[in-house]
């Protein structure tokens, strides 16, 4: 049932589809993603470069899109998200979970 | 100052409710507290070693550091936590049936608890090094935040510490004959929640296909940002949002430890075939078969 299972997974997901998309850049100022609302187009594999312009770290996390990455002051990291489904995914500051953001996938 | 508080507890509680179930599992073992404790100041090190690396870690392997190392963190916890449980499943009921008869210090000496150290320390290295980050850096900040955040820091850990101990209090309350069998269990559920952790990260770092990026979403039920969620997150690797490979290396790891275990249990039936009693630990490997 198990193997069954695992062999329906790998159906599912043996279509990934990637297309060239320029880089989106969110920056994390004054405790607020800049832009705080992305818009990513649907099914293409998109890189976020997130910019953590403050002072103190920032843990960028998404539980809808299985993110989680600790940014030291100054520094950029790059996410890779999608091919994603239409949506909306929320994302936020682990270390200062009022700071919020949202993926709109269209 | 309840900001702090409130992160450095969420933290803590991962790794506190980790040392909960460790303490469980070896409980009647003399001196583990020393392992226990042991293993809880080497991972305060590493956290603090880690932290100070943290930028080198991030940068490296072209910016998929940070992930390749928690998963590999992760994995190693996963391995020792299934070591424990395989070797416990020959051992420990020949060990739990001398200690009934002939007292609890024939087990000193005879269990390895390096394991168990091993898994606590990793816990304590993966949670503690992002509290020393995020002190870090509102202490970095300055101003008069200092004192609020040691006293937030401070609070912080004492309910996480708290909740450890509350999870361990509760469970040293099942009888010692069902105690094998559920703390078996524990780890075990442990262990796979670790594996699928493990697997979001190489997602994160695009070395694992997602496999569907999410199979299906519990969060109106139960949000995994939620204190019970984070609770289950850690005890049984609940996740609201799973994607199809973290479901997988769940699976996986139960399916492995629970096969290895089953046939460490069944290596050594001539020494138990002699004893009396419940056997705690077949009975666990079989169910740890049916329900894999």
């Amino acid at each position: 049932m198990i193997r069954t299972f695992i062999t329906a997974l790998l159906i599912i997901s043996a279509a990934p589809v990637f297309a060239q998309q320029a880089p989106i850049t969110i920056a994390v100022r004054d405790r607020q993603f800049v832009p705080a609302e992305v818009p990513v187009p649907a099914g293409i594999k998109v890189e976020l470069i997130i910019r953590n312009e403050q002072t103190m770290p920032a843990e960028f996390e998404s539980k809808s899109l299985h993110r989680e990455k600790v940014i030291a002051p100054g520094a950029s990291a790059s996410i890779f998200v999608g091919p994603l489904s239409p949506g909306r995914y929320e994302f936020f500051d682990d270390f200062h979970p009022a700071t919020r953001g949202v993926v709109v996938v269209k | 100052m309840l900001a702090t508080a409130i992160i450095v507890f969420r933290e803590v509680l991962e790794a506190a409710l980790i040392v909960g179930i460790v303490m469980v599992a070896s409980r009647g073992v003399t001196r583990r507290g020393a392992w226990v404790g042991g293993g809880i100041a080497a991972g305060i090190l590493g956290a603090l070693a880690v932290a100070g690396g943290a930028e080198t870690i991030a940068a490296a392997a072209s910016g998929i550091g940070q992930e390749v190392f928690n998963a590999a963190v992760l994995f190693a916890a996963v391995a020792m936590l299934g070591w424990h449980n395989i070797w416990m499943t020959s051992h420990g009921r020949e060990l739990t049936m001398e200690a009934n008869r002939l007292g609890a210090a024939v087990r000193a000496g005879t269990q390895p608890l390096w394991a168990l150290a091993f898994a606590v320390g990793l816990a304590v290295l993966r949670e503690g090094s992002e509290i020393v980050l995020f002190l870090y850096g509102i202490a970095a900040a300055g101003g008069g935040g200092v004192v609020a955040m040691a006293l937030g820091g401070a609070l912080g850990l004492a309910t996480g510490v708290a909740a450890g101990a509350a999870l361990y209090f509760g469970l040293v309350r099942i009888p010692l004959r069902h105690l094998f069998t559920v703390t078996s269990w524990l780890v075990l559920l442990l262990a796979a929640g670790m594996a699928s952790q493990a697997a979001a990260f190489l997602l994160q770092a695009d070395l694992l296909p997602p496999l569907g990026s999410t199979l299906w979403d519990t969060s109106f039920l139960l949000s995994d940002q939620s204190l019970p969620g984070r609770v289950l997150h850690t005890l049984i690797g609940y996740t609201a949002q799973p994607a199809g490979i973290q479901l997988v290396f769940y699976l996986a790891t139960l399916l492995v430890i629970g096969s290895l275990m089953r046939l460490a249990g069944n290596a050594a039936p001539a020494a138990r075939a002699g004893h009396a009693g419940q056997p705690a630990a077949r009975a666990s490997a079989t169910r740890v078969k049916r329900e894999a």
